[in-house]
């Protein structure tokens, strides 16, 4: 199954390193991770998705935790929360679905960021079926190039206090 | 007053109570050199590789239980830690490595003798740090002494770039360490050990594991007074061997791979799995699927990761050994009184059974030397209370299985790595902490060509080490796996140009001695034990010797190959590939 786990850890040099060299030295499957700092500058919060079984979820969360420069890890999967990704896409449409493109993105309460005589940049948020979505509509109007964010995730204060 | 880096370091050493450093010098760590060359408290054993530093610094800390410490140049000499640095962390080894690095500005520039070291030992530390400013380096070695040998010990480094070491700066030693994100689990769940206590009760045919957690919590007392109030028979792993008394009753010996029949068919009919201190590999397991079936298990450790990473546990009990058995002994006493030896009675009975169907034995003969002779031998003549070193593969199980530990400490062997070359270096350090003891390394003629050099290291700090070595002219245990697996295809395990190991001891300025024949072996180690010098003792033994019982890899540990067995109807074996 699919996790999102959360990792509080020390905003030092090589922190990264040393997250990333775990999942890659045991054989873990990292699929996104996205990695900034938090209102205390002293403290990063990773995000990472993986998948593996109970065991290799249970493995992954201890062992993150045993690494020195780890503060705080949290499954969130197994909270009520809120996950977000971004994606920034540039389609080349040609002229007559050129206003589909734009009425789709609207649809998607995506923006456009930058366009040029062939091409749209568009900016989507949302969470992962969201994502995936629109860059399904978008392939057959010519996509041609998108980049990815990666998950974010926040406990909802309402599971945090049960 | 203003200190250079390079002092900060040596006062900080001195403050951690420090007094010997293995090492190797070179170009940038050089400022720390110059100061160590008129220091007085501090002694730098100059060993002749920085693998061998480490070994040593490792041996040393098996022996002591205080951190060993560890000083090499960058580059090659930081590059040839490695491999000591991982066979610490996989035994659990409080080691600190200090490395030069070239100056911080050069860093990256692919410099001369520049290496990323941190990058390189990232995954074999339990910590590592680049040092970038001289303020911090006091902190930071507190904080990385610390680390090393807390929870569960394991290799440190700090890598000192040269413009660290001689920048200056106020020397301030902090009151304390403060590493918010490392706060290990000392105490176990009580209501978990009071559960531990019921089942403890409750079963019939329980088995204790002790493993190399209890030498390290030094809980052997409370290890013996749990089987001893409980009744309850002991195997140990390879690490954990001395932490139970070898001769005690209740010892069942090593279990695994090369374990005795009694401990691994214990384990195999067990109803309960006391695992203590100990992390399921699979020298010790066998397959896993296969693994004590019928058993609940307990498992206590420092490391939750331990737990749960190879086989289901019942009751899982995070804490120090010694802690954690101090609770449950207390429990047991106070909430528990079963009449243990009436319930365990045909237990008991079925491992007397076991114990005589199939003891560890080997064949002597009369005209050649057989290797458990020698290890038997030297049990007898040190009365048990030397301190072994090994090296690894076939002699390190003939130790394991001839020489029975009666205390922690006594056997300092490479369990987790299982590195060739360990066993010399690390009874040099072994030797420089109790310059009284005997310490002997057993050894293979394989095993000691890879660190033979640190002979010099024993004669120039006369540092009177024994080395036994088991000739056979052979890579044995690979070699016997080859006989037993791979149709008796001898590729490259023949080792037909030996050294003279007589003369090259001679040649170093140790003292070389050789028995080619079983009646030569005891005046061979009288004579060794009694000079005040380094010795090489060069046993011509029997090459077509092989370890067992024997587990196939990948076999259950019930599934044992047996030497009066193999001789009769040998069985056609394919390797596990």
């Amino acid at each position: 199954m699919r996790h999102t786990i959360s990792v509080h850890v020390e905003n030092k040099f090589g922190v990264l390193s040393r997250v990333s060299g775990l999942f890659s030295g045991r054989g873990y499957n990292i699929e996104s991770l996205s990695v900034a700092e938090t209102i205390d500058p002293q403290v990063s919060i990773m995000t990472i998705v993986t998948s593996g079984d109970d065991w290799i979820i249970e493995q992954i969360s201890k062992q993150l935790n045993k690494l020195i420069d780890v503060i705080k890890v949290t499954d969130l999967t197994e909270l009520d929360h809120v996950e977000r990704e971004m994606v920034l896409i540039k389609v080349s449409p040609r002229q007559e679905n050129k206003a589909e493109v734009l009425r789709t993105a609207e649809i998607f309460r995506g923006r456009v960021v930058d366009s040029s005589i062939n091409t749209y940049t568009i900016e989507i948020t949302g969470d992962e079926k969201k994502i995936e979505a629109f860059i399904e509509i978008m392939k057959p109007m010519g996509i041609k190039e998108f980049v990815r964010t990666g998950k974010v995730a926040i406990a909802r204060e309402s599971s945090r206090k049960k | 007053m203003k200190l250079s880096g390079a002092e900060i370091i040596l006062e900080s050493l001195k403050k951690l109570g420090v007094k010997h450093i293995f090492g190797y010098p070179g170009g940038v760590i050089l400022n720390i050199f110059d100061l160590l060359h008129d220091d007085k408290d501090l002694k730098l054993i100059l060993t002749r590789h920085e693998q061998g530093a480490v070994h040593a610094a490792d041996g040393y800390a098996r022996a002591t239980g205080k951190p060993g410490v560890v000083l090499v140049t960058s580059g090659p000499g930081a590059t040839n830690t490695v491999t000591g640095i991982a066979n610490a962390s996989m035994d659990s080894i409080p080691v600190v490595v200090l490395t030069g690095q070239v100056p911080t500005l050069l860093i990256g520039n692919d410099a001369f003798q520049e290496a990323d070291i941190i990058g390189i030992t990232r995954p074999c530390t339990k910590y590592n740090i680049l040092a970038k400013d001289v303020k911090e380096l006091a902190s930071q070695l507190k904080e990385l002494f610390h680390i090393a040998t807390t929870g569960r010990p394991g290799p440190v480094l700090i890598d000192l770039p040269k413009d660290v070491t001689s920048h200056k700066t106020e020397f301030i030693w902090p009151d304390k360490v403060d590493v918010r994100s490392y706060n290990p689990t000392y105490e176990g769940n009580q209501w978990m050990i009071a559960k531990a206590a019921h089942e403890i009760a409750r079963a019939k045919k329980p088995v204790i594991i002790a493993g190399g957690g209890c030498i390290i919590s030094e809980a052997s007392h409370e290890l013996r007074e749990l089987a001893e109030y409980t009744n309850i028979p002991v195997t140990m792993t390879l690490m954990g061997l001395g932490g139970f008394p070898g001769t005690h009753d209740l010892s069942l010996g090593m279990l695994g791979m090369h374990g005795t029949y009694y401990a691994n068919m214990s384990v195999q009919e067990s109803d309960l799995l006391i695992a203590i201190g100990m992390r399921f590999d699979d020298r010790v397991t066998g397959k896993i699927d296969n693994f004590a079936p019928h058993a609940r298990i307990i498992h206590i450790d420092i490391d939750p990761t331990s737990i749960r990473k190879n086989v289901r546990v019942d009751i899982p009990i995070v804490g120090d050994v010694k802690n954690v058995l101090t609770a449950l002994n207390k429990v047991l006493k106070k909430d528990i009184k079963e009449p243990w030896d009436e319930i365990r009675k045909a237990w008991a009975k079925q491992i007397a059974v076991w114990k005589k169907e199939r003891p560890l034995s080997y064949h002597f003969v009369k005209d050649v030397i057989k290797p458990q002779f020698v290890v038997e031998k030297i049990y007898e003549l040190t009365k048990g209370d030397a301190i072994i070193t090994t090296e690894v593969g076939q002699n390190q199980m003939w130790t394991a299985q001839f020489y029975k530990f009666d205390k922690p400490r006594r056997l300092l062997t490479s369990g987790g790595l299982g590195t060739m070359g360990f066993g010399l270096p690390a009874a040099i350090g072994a030797q420089l902490a109790f310059p009284d003891k005997l310490v002997i390394d057993i050894a293979g003629d394989g095993s000691i060509q890879m660190n033979i050099q640190e002979l010099a290291t024993a004669v120039i700090y006369k540092l009177p080490v024994k080395v036994a070595i088991l000739k056979n002219r052979y890579l044995g245990m690979v070699r016997q796996w080859q006989e037993l697996f791979y149709q008796e295809r001898y590729s490259h395990t023949n080792l037909d140009v030996t050294p003279d190991f007589v003369e090259l001891a001679h040649a170093y300025g140790a003292v070389g001695l050789r028995a080619t024949k079983p009646n030569e072996v005891e005046p061979v180690l009288k004579e060794a034990f009694k000079v005040k010098r380094p010795v090489f003792m060069d046993f011509v033994v029997d090459w077509k010797e092989k370890v067992y019982p024997m587990v196939p890899a990948g076999a259950s540990i019930d599934n044992m190959l047996f030497e009066e067995q193999e001789k009769k109807a040998p069985r056609k074996l394919k390797a596990v590939k």
